[in-house]
């Protein structure tokens, strides 16, 4: 469970500051698969930060697993971090890495060396024949298959996900949903995605918060489209598109 | 040429001697800018203000530190080093002595060179390795040089050819080595042949080390394609 209470964020910039979330009040069920839309600028990355305890907000409480993340430390909250993934926009995979190093990376933060499950993560994004190579031999989708597999590889309860279709084009949207549809489904992960893309908010999540600068304007349930509208591929999306 | 090779043996063991005193000083400039300027170099990459560490206090000393021995002309630098010179290596004179201002300038050096290829490194890398909870030496070790290995051999490298040039005068302090070697034969005695088959030995080094250098780095360079 994520409980944010009363949460303001802001960041000085010369002598007065910009407030990136004001007053938000949230709460993310487990196992729930939650939508953030908004404008550019409207906070939802800082959201995601707070979250991950990659930033402490200015006033209010930001609370995981019934946990206040204003009374750790700093090693204490390094800790929590490793309790919950990331997927980002770019990927951020290692290019010196090959897909294997990249995956096996979170693990030996923890000096866990576990191939096996490396291997397991590998197979479930489909992608255990491209382990020796390196990202720049990998298409787009392929390596933001390879980034989740990174984000699972340590078992997170909580995978937050910032813009990860963004950089796609629309096959290989839907090829990754599906996949993060899968990770809710086979692992109980609770999922907070970021997008600006509202089709991909309302073909997979089960509620949404809108958000405007740095408020919460909306928060909804989401009708699942029919089901037609999801394509298993590109070829059958473009055609129904078209026609 | 065969008159050439005539002088170059009977001046064998000067020779051989000379080349060993310039291994002696770049070994010991190479280790200063691995063990001194590469840690200098990251201390002024994690502590910049906006860095991932910002320490401000500790950032501008060791700013003042790179600026300063970068600024001050190397012959004036190995003059005015002496004292520290006699300090840490109990003389001011010979091989060992003259490696100290060298070490001193090839970790300024390394260090500069160094915190530039790491502000190279996409900030996405290090938004990588918080969110994973790395702590410093894991950000360094496990991301930070891996994704900047080649940039830092290439740096590493122009050091390297930099000291083969500065160590040339360090016969000032009686460091000897092939560039003082050369001087002594062709500015002092006007043997130019020995002078400029010295000067082809630098060139050739000098090309050899750029070549394995660009080449070790190319090699280590996964990033594109
Ligand atoms: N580290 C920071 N320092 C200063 N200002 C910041 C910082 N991070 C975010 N901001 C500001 O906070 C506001 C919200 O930023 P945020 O990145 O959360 O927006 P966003 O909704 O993710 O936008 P986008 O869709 O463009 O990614 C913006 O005005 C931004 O300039
Ligand atoms: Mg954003």
């Amino acid at each position: 469970m994520i409980e944010l209470s009363h949460v303001t964020k802001s960041f000085p910039q010369g002598r007065s500051a910009v407030t990136a979330l004001d007053d938000l009040s949230l709460t993310i069920g487990d196992r729930e698969m939650f939508g953030i839309v908004g404008e550019s600028g409207s906070g939802k990355s800082t959201l995601l930060r707070l979250i991950n305890h990659l930033e402490a907000p200015t006033s209010g409480t930001v609370r995981v697993g019934g946990e206040d993340l204003g009374a750790l430390s700093p090693r204490e909250l390094r800790v929590r971090r490793r309790g919950i993934g990331m997927v980002f926009q770019q990927f951020n995979l290692l290019g010196n890495a090959t897909v294997h190093d990249n995956v096996a990376r979170p693990l030996r933060l923890q000096r866990r060396r576990e191939p096996d499950t490396v291997q397991q993560m590998l197979e479930f994004v489909k992608m255990a024949g491209h382990s020796r190579k390196h990202p720049s031999q990998l298409s787009g989708g392929e390596q933001q298959r390879v980034a989740i597999a990174r984000a699972l590889v340590t078992r997170p309860k909580i995978l937050l996900c910032d813009e990860p279709t963004s950089a796609l084009d629309s096959g290989t949207t839907d090829e990754v949903m599906a996949i993060l549809r899968d990770v809710r489904d086979r692992f109980g992960t609770t999922i907070v995605l970021v997008s600006h893309e509202l089709e991909v908010i309302k073909a997979s999540c089960d509620r949404a918060a809108v958000l405007s600068g740095g408020r919460l304007a909306a928060l909804t349930e989401v009708t699942p489209p029919p089901p037609r509208e999801r394509f298993d591929s590109y070829a059958a999306r473009a055609r129904e598109f078209l026609a | 040429m065969s008159a050439l090779l005539a002088r170059l043996a009977e001046y064998r063991g000067e020779i051989l001697i000379s080349i060993l005193e310039t291994g002696i000083m770049m070994a010991n400039s190479l280790l200063a800018a691995l063990l001194v300027g590469l840690p200098i170099g990251t201390l002024l990459y994690l502590a910049r203000p906006g860095g991932p560490y910002p320490r401000p206090a500790l950032h501008r000393a060791l700013n003042l530190y790179v600026n300063v021995v970068r600024s001050v002309p190397f012959l004036l630098f190995v003059v005015a080093l002496i004292p520290v010179t006699r300090a840490l290596v109990g003389t001011s004179f010979g091989t060992t002595a003259a490696s100290v201002p060298l070490a001193f300038v090839a970790a300024a050096l390394y260090a500069r060179f160094s915190e530039q290829t790491l502000l190279d490194v996409p900030e996405q890398t290090v938004e990588l390795a918080r969110s994973l909870g790395a702590g410093p030496l894991q950000l360094i070790g496990l991301f930070l040089y891996p994704e900047a290995r080649s940039g830092l051999v290439l740096s590493l490298t122009t050091v390297t050819i930099s000291m083969v040039s500065y160590s040339t005068i360090m016969g000032v302090v009686g460091g000897g080595g092939v560039g003082d070697f050369a001087i002594r034969y062709g500015y002092q005695t006007y043997e130019y042949d020995l002078m400029y088959t010295m000067i082809l030995l630098m060139i050739v080094a000098v090309m050899l080390i750029q070549g394995a250098g660009t080449l070790t780095a190319r090699l280590i360079d996964k990033r594109a394609r």
